[in-house]
């Protein structure tokens, strides 16, 4: 089979497959869900029966309920985390790669004190300054991610500056815009694409880590991380329910880094010992 | 005969994983102690037939067809260990890249004793003291220590020997020489050619010489085969190849390079006002200084060739010229004007008209704009032209590089090495420039196809009255389309006038070191050379050209000038002198040279 003229192995097929019901969900969640968010409908982690498939969390409100509001929550945030941090990763990163000098220098040793210190630490601490809430979580997440990009742009683009045809657009007297934009950023596509998926992922743990130590997605909303940590307790007592959660976080990663192990073995050609004969 | 035949490929067919034919129905036959030239222009298959001779495919091709007998084995029914246990042993690889196919953490000895040692030919032992021989018989420095160096700490042009020395470790019954001489500087090229040959020649072997250049392979070839797009065209002893070619591609082949044996054009009127001025010069990277008080006119309408070995400061010239390189000292200036020495600061009009036309067209286009973007882009900034007008103009542009206009809507992917190239020139002509600063722009490409780049360039100038500074190493180039020449050695212009008057004598010695080392088309050249060369020392051997013999001695009167020394001249008749040295002292300079390498690649981690 063949997607966007490539052909795709039957592991994309299924992490797209993957991808493609995570997001129906998401987008059609309240339609689809059979009680509302926070509704409570039995007793605290009730096993699973004929109204509850899932059963129930500690409180009582519907496992696939929660489920399928949390999908729309923890994947709408990280699709939004990672856009704004790719935005600011790769705006910086590019303008450091085509100015070069000392604003490359001052950006770098910026970002390299962020990344000195674990994401995690930082993140506690940003939020515990701005207060819990969605767009804090959102802005601290971007901002911590970007860094990351950042490396990966600058690298792409340090490669890209040297070339032949960005010295030309330079002895043109272009602007700079115009050198990340239509120079430097089109060549570059090809790897931040496959990067957005494996950052997309990580964002996504990271939310529901977070969620998880109780700094995450504030309440009553459900996100899976969160979810996890308040069904945590019932593993001691033998109840799945903190299972679903998770395992809907693992199903999801392993569904989109399958596409991306596609994506980055497009450009990939074969060599080594495999060529002989 | 038939016993006589140490390799024999038949009906051989090569194709790419998938499904295109890069060699179709290729015979080759190779007697014991000859060699074949195979010649033809970059995607003609020859390295592939190189390789495919040792039942070797490189990654995403295959071998798909036809027979491969080395020795009587056929190597494609034998098993991969066989076939393994048989490459480096009874058939060796001399790649064109000596400094990519080392392993930089392993010493010389080490690697050139891995192929014995493994085929288990002869011990550890045995085979550093055969090593050692083959290093002495290649003059190479120190042949009882060079092998304790890494690959960096020795010269291209020295690796270059080292890897025959390793091809060579196990007394193989065919060497494969792919292009061994190209990445080389024309007056190391002649040095390692020789002793590739007289290698060659004492152990017997049989040899394919892989390679663009005819003149090269004619002085080292028994028969040559030509080969175009994966087929072989004709096939003939050397002598007959180069003098009566049957076919028409052969004979174009043929012709393109006695064209540029040639002197062109005539010396400009040189009352025209100049157009670009370039006076003292001085620039480079961080504290040294690449390029020394250089100084030249360019007037309209006119060419000046800026010729040299790699590291002579040829590409930095053109880098300070359009400002990407600010100059230290000097004064450039452009129809009158000062330029102002960074790019930054130089106005649009400027910068229009001034353009330049690089190396490597592969990267000198985005490769994810249409040739409709990367043309129109210049127009629409410097005019400020209308959409509309743009695209007219991109058209006329198009027909004037001689190319059809629905390639405007193509991208540079789809296009071949010279087609981009002519994209190139429409990019910059595209600005309405006064000069075109060309950095090498024919190199990247094959003979045929930069000859038309260069007809092309020639007509231009004609029509539009453009001045080219014209940068190569390729002598043949400059005698085909500059005016005037300029000579660099080591940042420096040691000689500058009328190409005729550079290229007749008396010779400046520098220079006539450059253009003996350019191989000519007849078989007899690098004898010639040779002896020519060495007899200096020695009495008697044939006769030596008057004019290498005047330019010694005038080399030998300005060393020995104690006011010139450390002057540019005395620098260049040390580079003359070099030459007729005895091997030890040639060794010993060499050494200091690698060891300032060494201190040098200390100092920069």
């Amino acid at each position: 089979m063949t997607i966007f003229g490539q052909k795709a192995p039957a592991t994309a097929l299924v992490g797209l497959l993957i991808i493609l019901l995570n997001v129906l969900v998401a987008v059609a969640g309240p339609m689809v869900a059979p009680y509302g968010e926070t509704q409570v409908v039995g007793g605290g982690w009730d096993p699973s029966s004929a109204t509850t498939w899932f059963g129930t969390d500690q409180i009582g409100r519907d496992m696939l309920t929660r489920l399928i509001y949390g999908a729309r929550m923890t994947i709408g945030i990280a699709f939004v985390t990672t856009i704004l941090s790719f935005f600011i990763g790769i705006t910086l990163g590019l303008v450091a790669a085509v100015l070069g000098k000392w604003v490359d220098v001052v950006i770098s040793r910026l970002v390299d004190v962020v990344l000195s210190i674990p994401l995690l630490i930082w993140a506690l601490m940003i939020l515990n300054v701005l207060g819990q809430s969605l767009t804090s979580l959102v802005l601290t997440i971007a901002f911590l991610d970007s860094t990351r990009v950042f490396r990966l742009s600058r690298a792409l683009g340090i490669n890209l500056v040297a070339l032949d045809f960005v010295e030309v657009a330079r002895m043109r007297g272009e602007g700079l815009w115009w050198i990340i934009g239509r120079e430097v950023l089109p060549n570059a596509a090809a790897p931040l694409m496959s990067e957005f998926g494996l950052r997309f992922c990580f964002n996504f743990l990271f939310i529901a880590a977070l969620s998880f130590l109780g700094l995450g997605v504030p309440l009553p909303y459900a996100d899976w991380g969160g979810m996890v940590k308040d069904n945590v307790g019932g593993i001691s007592f033998g109840l799945p329910a903190a299972l679903y959660p998770a395992a809907a976080i693992a199903i999801l990663t392993v569904g989109i880094n399958l596409v991306v192990d596609w994506f980055l073995s497009i450009d990939a050609r074969p060599s080594g010992a495999q060529a002989e004969m | 005969m038939a016993d006589d035949s140490i390799l024999e490929l038949q009906k051989l067919k090569v194709e790419t994983i998938t499904g295109r034919v890069l060699v179709d129905d290729v015979d080759v036959t190779l007697k014991r102690g000859e060699i074949l030239g195979l010649i033809g222009e970059s995607g003609a298959g020859k390295s592939t037939i190189g390789l495919a001779s040792m039942a070797y495919a490189r990654a995403g091709m295959r071998i798909t067809g036809g027979r491969i007998t080395l020795d009587g084995t056929e190597l494609r029914a034998s098993t991969a260990s066989a076939r393994r246990h048989m490459r480096g042993k009874s058939i060796a690889y001399i790649a064109q890249s000596a400094a990519a196919s080392f392993n930089p953490s392993m010493t010389l000895m080490d690697q050139v004793c891995e192929a014995p040692v493994t085929h288990g030919v002869m011990s550890r032992a045995d085979a550093e003291v055969y090593a050692k021989q083959l290093f002495r018989k290649l003059q190479l420095p120190n042949p009882d220590t060079i092998g304790e160096r890494y690959p960096h700490q020795v010269s291209g042009g020295q690796l270059q020997r080292v890897m025959a020395a390793m091809a060579m470790s196990c007394r193989p019954d065919v060497i494969v020489l792919d292009e061994p001489t190209t990445a080389l500087d024309v007056t190391t090229q002649i040095e390692v050619l020789s002793l590739l040959r007289d290698l060659i020649r004492e152990f017997g072997t049989a040899g394919l010489y892989i390679t663009h250049d005819l003149a090269v392979v004619a002085q080292i070839a028994h028969r040559i085969m030509v080969l175009r797009h994966g087929k072989m065209i004709e096939m003939g002893e050397t002598k007959q190849i180069l003098e009566q070619p049957k076919t028409e591609y052969a004979r174009a082949l043929v012709n393109e390079r006695r064209e540029a044996e040639h002197l062109a054009l005539g010396i400009p009127d040189k009352v025209v006002q100049p157009i670009l001025r370039v006076a003292n010069v001085t620039a480079g990277y961080g504290p040294t200084a690449i390029v020394k008080n250089v100084s030249f006119d360019l007037a309209k309408g006119e060419t000046l060739a800026v010729v040299g070995e790699s590291g002579s400061g040829k590409s930095t010239v053109a880098r300070i010229i359009t400002g990407l390189l600010p100059r230290w000292e000097g004064e450039i200036d452009l129809s009158g004007k000062s330029l102002p020495a960074a790019l930054a600061s130089r106005a649009p009009d400027t910068l229009r008209r001034l353009q330049m036309v690089h190396q490597m067209p592969d990267v000198a286009l985005n490769p994810r704009q249409t040739l409709e973007q990367i043309i129109g882009r210049p127009v629409s900034f410097f005019f400020n032209a209308l959409t509309k007008d743009v695209r007219t103009r991109v058209h006329e542009l198009l027909a004037l590089v001689g190319l059809p206009e629905d390639f405007a809507t193509r991208r540079p992917g789809q296009l071949s090495g010279g087609q981009k190239q002519r994209v190139c020139i429409a990019r910059a002509l595209a600005a309405n420039p006064e000069v075109i600063i060309c950095d090498e722009p024919t190199s990247a490409l094959d003979p045929l196809v930069a000859e038309g780049v260069l007809k092309l360039l020639k007509r231009l100038q004609d029509e539009l009255g453009i001045a080219y500074i014209f940068i190569t190493h390729d002598l043949g180039t400059v005698r085909r389309i500059a005016h005037r020449t300029a000579v660099m050695l080591k940042g420096e212009i040691i000689a500058q006038g009328p190409t005729a008057e550079i290229f007749s004598p008396p010779f400046h010695p520098y220079t006539e070191k450059l253009i003996t080392s350019v191989p000519e088309m007849h078989t007899t050249w690098l004898d010639e050379i040779l002896a020519g060369r060495s007899s200096v020392l020695g009495s008697g051997g044939p006769a030596i050209p008057d004019s290498v013999l005047q330019a010694r001695a005038a080399a030998r009167r300005v060393v020995a000038d104690p006011t010139k020394k450390d002057s540019v001249e005395w620098l260049a008749a040390m580079q003359v002198l070099s030459d007729g040295q005895k091997p030890e002292q040639a060794g010993s300079f060499n050494d200091l040279e690698t060891e300032l390498q060494n201190v040098k690649g200390l100092t920069e981690i």
